[in-house]
């Protein structure tokens, strides 16, 4: 639960109004630098009656939100943390911060999104294994500090791309679990409308979703160039895994990044493995955050919410202002590499269960936030509640919902059309159409 | 629970024609074909070699190289980084050495990664050369859609690669065919595309003993006629041979009697078959689960009208192809992206025209 006055909850912009206090500058925007209001943080909107059941005493208790930067944040508790791993740093004689603040309300908002992930995650296992989830399902179990670090630094103007483990990525870039989970299962209000799948998952500022290994790294560094063609001050993160770090267009992206100094993060999500394949076995280098050559790198504890974001934090700003440079991500996927992947052929299963045990980023957080008393366990369990019927209500109409309706098959070929009919398996005679309202 | 739906189809569809006598008891998937194929010839050549991801210890991505490393070893079976270009080439370049690489896509989606080397590279070169210089190279791997895994991995590759001089394309449909095509592929002075598909890997057909056989080979560039017939002929590759067989079954229940041509290559084209049949026939219809434009179905419709046996049709040929459209993820908008067996039985149906009603009229006789 967290608490928020009404009147603080009216709009974002009273919010902002109220935070630009000259007294209180310097921690206000280094706030509204971290804390940025997108549809995925903002208050899900409460039925009415709900809405009427938490008001009290001009107070409206709101469940399930994602927290947001009230009035009480001064008054909040403020923890500052030291990382428990530094970072290593290639070409770079100054790193991230290593101690970093950590407020009431972030640790809500990072413990609640790393859950969410996990258990939309777990609710696609199980949707996969009754035969509702077609074909490859990658799930990004073990990896969610990676996405939830990342997020809490972005800017409304930064963008991201990524692979095709990105339910996460969706659901943090504004999508509901619900948009995420009907996808899965191929249904009409999935956020492709079914036609796009595990894989292609898209929302503003969040271009894919790619199948082709390596491939949204270039994507990336043109959505780079975008923001700088336009002078948006906008930054791209452009994720990919250790196996994808050796296709050659990626380099080839480093290269041109660094040439035309795009705004861009090359961010590598270092799992320790492509398929079966381990990172030992694809790279000569698996120091992956020296591979740009002469662009700087950093080495970041993947398994820790608080350093992914201090080093994206770092490193939005550096690419913005001084150019290009590498993340690696250190991280893990506790599942195979896709569904169909028991995933032990190729690694133990005691390595699993020692990184689940030593190094998962929920529970390290957790600790954390109980430690600091940030958290009580009781409001923990709430979180873990909220989320958990979150996620159960998705997993409800992901799979009632229905399939698209069969002429959308020759929907969305393109953005203007100008064929007069397109052709069925024998015959030109569909017309074609849009999925979405346009 | 989709593998065994698919066996029943490919059954039913063997059951439906079988043109052999029933002795032949022995079963064989078309993954134990390619995986035997492999096999084969890595023991026969020793300049054969296999790369590709995945491949060595994992076994294969599909598992069609499954024991092979283990028998064989680094220097035979190779894993490669994820980096099609880049291996793709390393291919290329020993093969013109003189080695004879089979170099595995995991997918054939993913061969647009490496499309330069496959026709800048391999295809060319004898050309470029004068003939000093040939590639004798396999590239092979599952092609066309698979089951639910949406547009950046559903497509048929046929009509890319067979569009190009200097590649031999095949496309198998059954174990024998599979078994069969990647030996001739593997023994080829040329660079051969090998066309696999995903669904039937996991299909068991049967073959008897000389499929077995160490030396037995399907020639490229020979088309097989998998059940004869008399009205209407159905040209298909890959698994659209499946669907044709089905319709076939239900032709027949409807008095319709069709020939069935299993493509098996690509490039060549082995038109003297279709052509051979069409006279015979005077109807003819394609299937195929790729794209219509531009297509392998296109091309037999060009070749039919630069040939005198396009004198011979009674009726216009009809293509049925994927639907002209990016493949969608949801289920019931996949199966209607590509044809069905009650697509092609209309279409047949349509084309044989009043046929049908006087064969219904004999038939109630
Ligand atoms: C160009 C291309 N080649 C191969 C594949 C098949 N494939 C999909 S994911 C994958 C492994 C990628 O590993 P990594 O980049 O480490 O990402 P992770 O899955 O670990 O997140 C492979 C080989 C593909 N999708 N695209
Ligand atoms: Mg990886």
């Amino acid at each position: 639960m967290f608490k928020i006055t009404a009147k603080a909850s009216v709009s974002a912009g009273i919010i902002l109004h109220n935070l630009i206090d000259p007294t209180k500058n310097a921690l206000l925007t280094r706030l509204m630098r971290r804390v940025h209001f997108t549809a995925a943080e903002l208050p899900r909107p409460l039925a009415p009656s709900a809405l009427h059941d938490r008001y009290e005493n001009g107070v409206i208790t709101v469940a399930g939100v994602h927290p947001n930067v009230g009035l009480e944040q001064e008054q909040e508790q403020t923890a500052r943390v030291r990382l428990q791993r530094g970072f290593k740093l290639h070409r770079l004689s100054e790193g991230p911060d290593t101690m970093v603040s950590l407020t009431q309300a972030e640790a809500v908002r990072y413990y609640r999104q790393m859950k969410a992930i996990r258990q939309i995650e777990a609710a696609a296992n199980r949707l996969y294994k009754e035969r509702m989830v077609r074909g490859f399902c990658h799930l990004y179990t073990g990896q969610e500090a990676c996405a939830v670090g990342m997020r809490a630094v972005m800017r409304p103007e930064d963008s991201i791309i990524s692979a095709y483990r990105v339910h996460g990525w969706a659901y943090l870039m504004g999508l509901s679990a619900q948009g995420v989970l009907a996808e899965l299962t191929g249904r009409r209000s999935g956020c492709s409308c079914g036609k796009g799948g595990s894989m292609h998952m898209y929302a503003p500022n969040f271009y894919g979703g790619n199948g082709i290994v390596g491939a949204q790294v270039s994507l990336g560094a043109g959505v780079a160039l975008a923001s700088k063609y336009r002078q948006n001050g906008g930054v791209c993160l452009a994720l990919y895994g250790d196996g994808a770090a050796n296709q050659g267009q990626v380099f080839e992206s480093f290269n041109m990044a660094a040439l035309w100094q795009l705004p861009i993060v090359f961010v590598c999500e270092n799992n320790n493995y492509g398929m079966g394949t381990s990172a030992e076995r694809a790279a000569c280098n698996t120091r992956y955050y020296t591979r740009g050559d002469v662009l700087p790198g950093i080495w970041v504890d993947g398994m820790d919410v608080l350093a992914v974001r201090s080093a994206t934090e770092y490193a939005i700003e550096f690419a913005q202002n001084r150019g290009p440079l590498l993340l690696e991500l250190c991280t893990y996927r506790y599942g195979g590499h896709s569904l169909s992947d028991p995933g032990t052929s190729y690694r133990s299963r005691e390595e699993v269960k020692e990184v689940r045990r030593k190094s998962d980023a929920i529970n390290r957080f957790r600790e954390l936030c109980l430690d600091y008393g940030l958290q009580s366990q009781e409001q923990l369990e709430e979180i873990d509640a909220e989320v958990q019927t979150e996620v159960q209500n998705a997993v409800k109409v992901a799979r009632s919902d229905e399939e698209l309706a069969p002429q959308y098959l020759w929907a969305d070929v393109y953005a203007q059309n100008i064929e007069p009919r397109l052709r069925s398996v024998y015959g030109y005679d569909l017309m074609h159409a849009r999925s979405k309202p346009t | 629970m989709l593998r065994s739906r698919l066996t029943q189809a490919a059954c039913a569809a063997q059951r439906a024609f079988s043109t052999s006598p029933r002795v032949l008891a022995k079963q064989m998937t078309v993954r134990d074909a390619l995986n035997s194929a492999l096999d084969d010839e890595l023991a026969r050549d020793d300049r054969v070699f296999l790369l590709g991801e995945e491949v060595a210890q994992y076994d294969g991505a599909y598992k069609i190289s499954r024991g092979l490393w283990k028998k064989y070893g680094d220097k035979r079976i190779i894993d490669t980084p994820i980096t099609e270009m880049g291996f793709a080439g390393i291919a290329v370049g020993a093969a013109m050495a003189g080695l004879r690489p089979v170099c595995e896509f995991m997918t054939f989606n993913f061969s647009m990664q490496a499309i330069d080397h496959v026709i800048n590279s391999a295809a060319k070169t004898f050309y470029m050369s004068a003939g000093a210089v040939n590639v004798p190279i396999v590239f092979r791997g599952p092609n066309g859609a698979a089951s639910g895994v949406a547009a950046q991995h559903s497509q048929c590759f046929a009509a890319w690669y067979a569009h190009c001089p200097g590649l031999k394309v095949v496309s198998p449909y059954d174990s024998e065919d599979a078994r069969g095509l990647l030996k001739s592929a593997i023994r080829d002075p040329d660079p051969v595309v090998v066309l696999e598909n995903e669904l039937m890997y996991g299909v068991a057909f049967p073959v008897d003993d000389k499929v077995a056989d160490k030396d037995f080979l399907v020639p490229i560039g020979k088309a097989k006629i998998m059940k004869p017939g008399k009205d209407i002929t159905i040209v298909a590759h890959s698994k659209a041979v499946e669907t044709s067989l089905l319709a076939a079954a239900e032709l027949a229940k409807k008095g319709i009697d069709a020939e069935v041509i299993n493509l098996r290559s690509i490039r060549p084209l082995d038109v003297a078959t279709i052509f051979a049949s069409v006279r015979k026939t005077h109807h003819l219809i394609t299937v195929e689960n790729g794209w219509p434009q531009h297509g392998v179905g296109a091309e037999i419709c060009a070749r039919i009208m630069e040939d005198q046996t396009f004198f011979e049709l009674d009726a216009p040929i009809w293509r049925c192809c994927g639907v002209d459209v990016p493949m969608p993820y949801a289920k019931s908008l996949e199966i209607n992206a590509l044809p069905q067996v009650k697509d092609v039985t209309e279409a047949a149906i349509k084309i044989v025209g009043n046929k049908v009603g006087k064969a219904a009229a004999t038939a109630g006789k």
